[in-house]
């Protein structure tokens, strides 16, 4: 041991957690239901997102039904098909994205890629999601309330959110959908605070910042966003269930509703848009942000090439991150706030480009010149560059002002969001899955149904969106259940939506596919080895595999390098772990 | 392999759909074709972008998928190429700002000539005001409106009594007379939409938005609502007539005005 | 929207304060081993808990700068008038006080080991804040009274809603303070519940400034810097 590392060694303790009986759950109860494992805390996170995320695939086979074959469905009403669209949006969103990105994989990786036993605050941690958890039981209890869940569209704007015009307004729909959300917030903040405290407490020793893969940097990032963000949509669904629920006026003018005078005056709405979209926009990239940084460790892994222009990445992660605070009115250039916020939020919006555009520059210098290993994970990867590449320029549609005005709340807009925060993160999503199962299982994904599922997913998604784009070119606006007899549209449109929901159903049931291979791979996988993807990062590292409770036995790891030595000249292997100490000088000894 | 193949099919077909297929805007009938060609630039820049991203993408996953002995180069950066790649981006994002913004300017510029036409929206159709004789539109309050008064025109106000009303029926138009729609709503958020014009803006209940357009195009076009306003959303549509000066008039002389309306 | 604004360039500047020490400029790839690269980058000098208290307050002081802004932006129509501040208010404004100085002397004690001492600050600190809450109960009632209601005018929905958000955070704050109590009436000595009384007086400082804020803005002491926002915005 050297003097440096003596040194170290008594400044900076290993990051032992005092209660050690933590780790030794007794009982079935303790082990997997109220669990303070991270690991068991990730995959309730995620196995509760994706029972509810298939909720809102079934919701979108249901709007394409209507969309691409109205009249073929009875059941689906107008008011049917309002709420479709609201609790779709809202799940997806919220409930499954923001889930699965941070309560996900920030529980699963944050404290075993950051060399800690758990997060720190384990108690916190299990109430983080019981929270969810109860938030998603009030969602789905608002399909059973009278009236059933609210209709407003996932943005919820008042008046007519909580107007009896719009369904389940004037019912307990919108009050179960805010109680929902506000539930939702209190348990986020809860989970938020250990994914950011872990990352800067719990880092183990040599871990720094630089060191960080950026999967960590992405995740903590967007908790860190997160944390900031969600009191403004708190704040928004507060203030509308006192103006639902107790009369106040906080953003209701006075309003004759069908020919009636309510009590309601002097609220502002747009008031309430402001809010919600301080909220919003961050919080595109509060999913967008997990997104980049794992596909980052996607591509490196699987080209074997260290990660370009590291340092710009993390810069870019920050950049984003902090810019993204200031553009949130960009979603209401036409809302009838103030023009002249237009010129700032544009200057702003596009500025936003210049760091994203960097990223994408870097992930694809990553595969120039590398080792491209064509596994699933990497497809996937591949996958999200398109989708992500595309949806990002369609933003700069949107984005700029007066190119926003005759697209703004046309089909346009669904084709840009679906594909840059629908499509794109879900790419990364199940790439990251097929990369991680290993870990969290200690079997393999079945690779064929992998590929069928990966093609399917991947051109089906692009055959929707993109053709969408076009029927929004054409006028057609957002939110209408049929196109209706307009002569501005011609019939080829509905030609054109009738095949958009084919595509649909068919990229649906290809997570039927994904579903059961998840599921059967439990029994059935081939049995995983050690690291399979010969990842540097220390997830792969821990003495047993799939780590156990604690992650690394009786020894914290010491951290000697960053997480993208692959193909290192010289090196006996084309990776080397981020706890190697590398060849050592002679007459030393390992740390 | 196949995915090399498939990321340029990706390319080549999205540029051929986008040329060939027949879905486009509609014919413009307003002053905003500064708006298409703000969109046709960005058509252009971002395309470029698209095409060159996903094909190098794809070259590089030809060139560079795995085979036995492959090694990967070692490069953890080059800050000449991500400067370069900076500042190229950086024009790029000028190039589409910057027109952007000139024509925004126009847009929130209502020039002094503009004729001041209210439309109000409820739930689900869409009224209208013209200004009377006196060229002056009078005011108005939503806790005035009853059955008689369903746009709140205040009878106190003598500017307002020679106010036109149009109730749920189509809004003519002369041609070539720059307009400012002013724009409010009595009960939730609807925004004034007509395709063939390019302007939106959402209708606030509480408050007047606007926006100004002249037409230049006669004919009938569709008004929809483009902002979610409840179950009758998607039905919520009228006309708007561009006619000649003369046609114009001849329409403008059979209109009631508001204290017309109140008497009988 | 300005207010959080203001708040987040806060936390920005602390953020970045933070980072700028972490090496961002560093070239990792070309830094091996532990020891002197990785010196006083590895983690920050507080505790896990102290920092999780402090990145909570950060939450809880942009959801209150969230509501402010919602108060400045509402403010700025022609209908707004001021709630009229009952007196009572000075005198819960004042337990409030009474609580974080006993809090502070609580801590104080502690560390010097004195038991006697911390429990009866920390006993009075908690009646101090239950005296607040059930002022704050009475002044709701006193403008009720007096026809001020909920639904009044915007003013005083905003009121309530700012009290009433404020005096549950109290009542969170009374939770912890509950457990530290009960530690410091127990049998081990003072000193380990150092740590403990810290985080509540810590949080129970926090909530004095809120306090301060709110009343500065619902007295409308600050209306005319508002003012002169709401002009430029407009």
């Amino acid at each position: 041991m050297d003097e440096a590392n003596i040194r170290a060694s008594k400044d900076i303790p290993p990051a032992e957690v005092a209660d050690v009986e933590l780790y030794h759950a007794k009982s079935f109860w303790t082990k997997y239901v109220f669990s303070q494992d991270a690991k068991v805390i990730a995959i309730q996170y995620s196995g509760t997102a994706a029972a509810i995320g298939f909720v809102a695939l079934v919701l979108s086979w249901l709007m394409r039904l209507q969309l691409g074959f109205p009249g073929l469905a009875d059941f689906i009403t107008i008011e049917a098909y309002y709420q479709f669209v609201t609790i779709h949006g809202m799940i997806m969103v919220v409930y499954l994205l923001t889930a699965v990105f941070l309560g996900g994989f920030g529980n699963y990786l944050i404290p075993l890629m950051v060399g800690a036993r758990d997060m720190v605050f384990p108690y916190i941690n299990m109430l983080s999601f019981w929270f969810y958890f109860l938030a998603v039981v009030l969602l789905v209890v608002s399909f059973f309330v009278p009236g059933g869940p609210t209709g407003a569209g996932w943005t919820l704007y008042p008046p007519q959110a909580i107007l009896s015009g719009t369904p389940g307004g004037s019912g307990a729909g919108i009050i179960m959908m805010l109680l929902s959300l506000i539930v939702f917030i209190i348990g986020f903040t809860m989970g938020g605070l250990n994914y950011v405290v872990t990352v800067l407490q719990g880092r183990a020793r040599g871990m720094t910042l630089m060191r960080l893969p950026l999967s960590v940097w992405g995740i903590f990032t967007a908790s860190v966003m997160a944390l900031l963000a969600f009191p403004a949509l708190l704040v928004a669904s507060v203030m509308m269930l006192f103006d639902r629920l107790l009369g106040t006026s906080f953003f209701m003018p006075t309003l004759i509703e069908m020919g009636e005078q309510l009590s309601y005056g002097g609220g502002s709405p747009i008031m309430f848009q402001h809010l919600f979209w301080f909220f919003g926009h961050p919080e595109v990239y509060i999913v967008a942000l997990p997104a980049f940084g794992i596909v980052s460790d996607l591509l490196s892994t699987h080209a074997r090439k260290t990660i370009f222009g590291y340092r710009m990445m993390v810069w870019a992660i920050i950049g984003i991150g902090g810019l993204s605070f200031i553009v949130w009115a960009h979603h209401m250039y036409v809302s009838g706030m103030n023009p002249y916020f237009g010129f700032f939020f544009a200057t702003t919006t596009l500025i936003i480009a210049v760091p994203t555009a960097i990223k994408v520059y870097n992930w694809v210098l990553t595969l120039w010149r590398g080792d491209i290993h064509l596994t699933i994970p990497m497809l996937f990867s591949l996958a999200f560059i398109v989708t992500f590449v595309n949806g990002g320029l369609t933003g700069l549609f949107l984005g700029n002002v007066v190119v926003d005005v005759p697209l703004s709340d046309t089909m346009f807009v669904v084709a840009h969001f679906h594909m840059v925060m629908g499509v794109a993160p879900l790419m990364v999503i199940f790439g990251a899955i097929y990369h991680w199962y290993p870990n969290v299982t200690g079997r393999m994904l079945d690779e064929a149904m992998g590929k069928w599922h990966f093609w399917v997913t991947f051109v089906g998604s692009y055959l929707i969106f993109f053709p969408m784009h076009y029927v929004g070119l054409v006028g057609v606006p957002r939110r209408y259940p049929e196109l209706g007899d307009s002569a501005f549209i011609p019939d080829s449109v509905q030609m054109l939506n009738s095949f958009i929901s084919l595509a649909a159903f068919a990229v649906g049931f290809a997570q039927l596919l994904f579903i059961y291979n998840v599921i059967t791979s439990l029994r059935r996988g081939k049995i995983a080895e050690k690291n399979p993807w010969r990842a540097t990062t220390l997830e792969w590292q821990t003495p047993d595999m799939p780590p156990t409770h604690g992650n690394w036995g009786d020894e914290l790891p010491v951290v000697y390098r960053w997480p993208y030595d692959y193909s290192v000249p010289g090196a006996a292997e084309d990776f080397i772990a981020q706890n190697d100490p590398g060849p050592q000088p002679a007459g030393e000894t390992k740390t | 392999m196949a995915i090399a193949l498939v990321l340029v099919l990706v390319v080549v077909g999205s540029i051929v759909f986008h040329i060939f297929s027949p879905w486009w805007w509609t014919p413009i009938a307003s002053n905003w074709g500064t708006i298409d060609a703000t969109l046709t630039i960005t058509f252009w820049i971002t395309g470029a972008v698209f095409a060159a991203v996903i094909l190098f993408l794809a070259w590089c996953v030809y060139r560079y998928r795995h085979t036995p002995g492959r090694v990967a180069a070692y490069q953890p950066e080059n800050k000449k190429l991500e400067i370069w790649l900076t500042v190229v981006t950086g024009i790029g994002v000028a190039a589409l700002l910057a027109p952007g913004l000139v024509v925004w300017a126009d847009y929130v510029t209502v020039p002094d000539d503009a004729v001041e036409i209210e439309v109000v929206a409820l739930q689900w159709q869409w009224n209208y005001r013209l200004p009377g004789a006196d060229g002056k539109l009078g005011t108005v309050d939503n806790r005035l409106i009853t059955f008689e008064n369903p746009l709140g025109i205040n009878p106190g106000d003598k500017a307002g009594l020679d106010d036109l009303v149009i109730e749920a029926d189509a809004l003519h138009l002369p041609i070539g007379q720059p307009v400012k729609m002013l724009l409010r709503s009595i009960d939730v958020l609807h925004d004034y939409y007509v395709p063939e014009f390019r302007a939106k803006m959402d209708m606030v209940p509480g408050t007047v938005t606007y926006f100004w357009f002249t037409p230049t195009r006669t004919g009938t076009f569709e008004v929809l609502c483009a902002e979610l306003c409840g179950v009758g959303h998607s039905f919520m549509r009228g006309e708007v007539i561009i006619d000649t000066e003369e046609d114009f008039q001849i329409w403008r002389d059979e209109q009631e005005t508001f204290a017309s309306l109140s008497e009988s | 929207m300005i207010i959080v604004l203001l708040f987040l360039l806060v936390v920005a500047v602390i953020a970045g304060r933070w980072l700028s020490r972490q090496g961002l400029m560093s070239q990792p790839w070309l830094e091996v081993g532990v020891g002197d690269i990785t010196e006083g980058r590895d983690r920050t000098a507080l505790s896990g808990a102290k920092l999780g208290l402090f990145v909570f307050l950060a939450v809880v002081g942009g959801f209150f700068a969230l509501l402010v802004s919602g108060y400045v932006m509402r403010m700025g129509y022609p209908d707004w008038r001021n709630t009229p501040m009952p007196p009572l208010l000075w005198v819960n404004s004042a337990l409030l006080v009474m609580g974080s100085v006993l809090l502070h002397n609580a801590l104080l004690s502690a560390r010097k080991g004195d038991r006697a001492t911390t429990r009866l600050a920390l006993a009075v600190a908690g009646v101090a804040a239950f005296g607040f809450l059930a002022g704050q109960l009475v002044v709701w009632q006193q403008l009720t009274d007096a026809g001020l209601g909920l639904t009044a005018n915007p003013a005083n929905s905003f009121f309530y809603m700012l009290t009433g958000i404020h005096g549950l955070h109290i009542v969170g704050g009374l939770v912890a303070w509950g457990r530290t109590t009960l530690a410091v009436f127990g049998d081990h000595p003072v000193e380990q519940q150092v740590t403990r009384i810290e985080l509540s007086a810590l949080y129970w400082h926090f909530l004095l400034f809120v306090w301060a804020l709110l009343m500065v803005v619902m007295l409308g002491w600050a209306d005319d810097l508002v003012n002169m926002c709401n002009q430029l915005l407009r």
